[in-house]
């Protein structure tokens, strides 16, 4: 198992599979947030749900619709398990807030060189830690 | 760690009503979320407040009390209960909403949702809030000063405030916009402060840049290259008025994150490349050529392949009275095609303009529509039937394919004009 130590953005613990974009993930524009898919062309996640998943990721981009849009994904029943990111933001931090799922930031190790799609991880906001199970 | 002042203390506690409070609150844990240690007080916020989609209307029609209050209370301000929502107590601007109250049916929005749009601005109204209905409020009254701190949504119009005019606001969100518009308060996290204002990144731009296609692929390139960091141009780049502006930043915060850009020379930060930096090395330096811009019109046109063009969009940011005054110009007298619709969108002042100059007239005359309010991507509308649309923004042809899964062709205004009046896209690389 691998421990990764972060800044608390939003507290909470919660666990998933992760999914893994070395891009930055777009906001209103190029994500539907009943359907829970990112759908900017060429994205890497284009049409991959992430609903319940860990979405580990670089950063926000884009419109200033990215916390509405997040938002909106809590309400639809289609957000995020947790967020585990690089890159601060105030789309992510306030989209964070308002999606209301653990997130963690400022890691000691890249979390992009170290998990994968598939990993089993464990986000727990509060502490900042981020533990993470390779798949076999 | 956050430190708070006696008057925000006071709002936190409760002491100015329960609403304030709440955006109090939800000011906090962004605060905190962002490492922010104190907030800036802003007499200017540019929001959507109370505003709601099809979706959201939906969603807060049986959640309790009147529906304006439950949508700005449980999602602007993400509470958990129901809160009476006082006036905006700084001067506050709606940005663009879901369509337009004239051309409503045009539009093909449906009659129920377009009463819903009516109700939260009356809700908006109600509250102090000025109905800007626009993506370029810098356009329509709202010109922010150097130096003055803002608390703006709308990307392209942060961009444009941060680089063009100095004044200093981050990417802000619906429900922290609403926040501030209640408490007159921003976490003072980057931009609002000088460092983060630097230059990171040099695009060298090795061609001239002088038509607005020129501004609108270049910004696509800097977004794309730079992302999120702050890009300082230097090169052979023609003195650029707000049009060509528009169209670059609303690019560069489409393509990537660019809330702040420095065209050497030219923008009120960057009298030269070492003023603009500030002292940062460069991190990396990118090369703008022929290649670039020839990269980037492919990108932008990757997905359009059928030549028979259904719709012209034209309006993205909203367009300036000259776009409107170019418009009916390269129009002339003419008809456009009977398989082709042009639809032109602008905010309500401007169009109050082109009323009384006789270019909405002469659109009109022609077979064009001039919208205000939103535009195809916002709301998600094109004319029936499109399969192909031509577009002059790159913004618009970053999004439109994204949400509509639409053919769409970038050009020039030109090439818009013409593809309305044939039928026909022939739009070629700028060389």
């Amino acid at each position: 198992m691998i421990v990764l130590r972060g800044r608390k953005v939003v507290g909470g613990r919660a666990q998933g599979e992760a999914l893994v974009t070395h891009m930055t993930v777009p906001g209103w524009g190029g994500v539907n947030p009943v359907k829970g898919v990112i759908t900017e062309t060429r994205h890497d996640l284009r049409g991959v749900s992430f609903a319940g998943k860990v979405l580990v990721f670089r950063g926000a981009k884009g419109s200033s619709g990215w916390s509405a849009m997040y938002h909106t994904t809590r309400l639809a029943g289609t957000a995020p398990a947790a967020l585990v990111f690089n890159e601060m933001t105030t789309k992510v931090a306030l989209g964070a807030v308002v999606m209301r799922v653990p997130s963690v930031t400022d890691f000691d190790q890249d979390p992009l060189d170290v998990i994968e799609t598939g990993d089993w991880v464990i986000v727990d906001g509060d502490c900042g830690v981020v533990e993470v199970r390779k798949k076999s | 760690m956050l430190t708070l002042t006696d008057d925000e203390k006071a709002m936190l506690d409760g002491r100015h009503g329960k609403a304030r409070q709440k955006a109090m609150g939800l000011l906090v844990r962004y605060a905190e979320a962002l490492g922010a240690e104190r907030f800036v007080d802003t007499q200017n916020v540019a929001g959507v407040p109370g505003s709601a989609n099809a979706f959201l209307q939906n969603y807060y029609k049986d959640k309790g009390g009147p529906e304006g209050d439950a949508i700005f209370s449980f999602f602007d301000l993400d509470a958990d209960e129901l809160v009476e929502a006082p006036s905006a107590v700084v001067h506050t601007c709606h940005l663009q909403g879901g369509a337009d109250p004239l051309h409503w049916q045009t539009l093909g929005v449906r009659e129920e949702i377009v009463r819903g749009h009516e109700a939260r601005e009356a809700f908006a109204v109600s509250k102090g809030v000025e109905i800007l209905k626009t993506c370029t409020p810098y356009l329509a009254g709202n010109v922010p000063a150097f130096g003055e701190h803002l608390a703006w949504m709308e990307s392209s119009a942060v961009i444009y405030a941060n680089s063009v005019l100095g004044a200093r606001t981050n990417t802000e969100g619906r429900e922290s916009t609403s926040a501030a518009m209640l408490t007159g308060k921003i976490p003072d996290f980057g931009l609002h402060r000088d460092e983060p204002r630097r230059g990171t990144h040099r695009v060298n731009v090795r061609l001239p840049i002088e038509a607005v296609i020129d501004w609108g692929m270049l910004g696509y390139f800097t977004g794309d290259v730079v992302q999120e960091r702050i890009p300082v141009l230097v090169g052979d780049m023609r003195p650029p008025d707000i049009v060509r502006l528009k169209h670059f930043g609303a690019a560069a915060s489409s393509s990537g994150g660019v809330e702040m850009y420095h065209l050497a020379g030219i923008t009120p930060e960057a009298p030269d490349p070492e003023t603009a930096f500030g002292g940062n090395v460069p991190e990396e330096v990118f090369d703008y050529g022929p290649a670039q811009r020839k990269q980037v019109y492919d990108a932008l046109n990757a997905n359009a392949s059928d030549a028979d063009v259904d719709y012209v969009m034209l309006g993205c940011p909203h367009a300036a009275l000259e776009q409107l005054r170019e418009a009916a110009a390269m129009l002339d007298g003419r008809r456009i095609s009977a398989n082709t619709r042009l639809w032109i969108f602008t905010s309500r002042a401007v169009r109050n303009e082109a009323d009384a100059a006789g270019f909405t007239a002469a659109i009109q005359a022609a077979g064009g529509v001039v919208m205000t309010d939103t535009c195809s991507a916002f709301a998600q509308a094109v004319p029936p039937g499109t399969k192909v649309a031509a577009l002059d923004s790159a913004k618009q042809a970053h999004y439109l394919p994204a949400i509509l899964g639409l053919q769409a062709w970038f050009g020039t205004t030109r090439d818009c004009i013409d593809a309305a009046l044939t039928g026909r896209w022939n739009g070629v690389c700028p060389s």
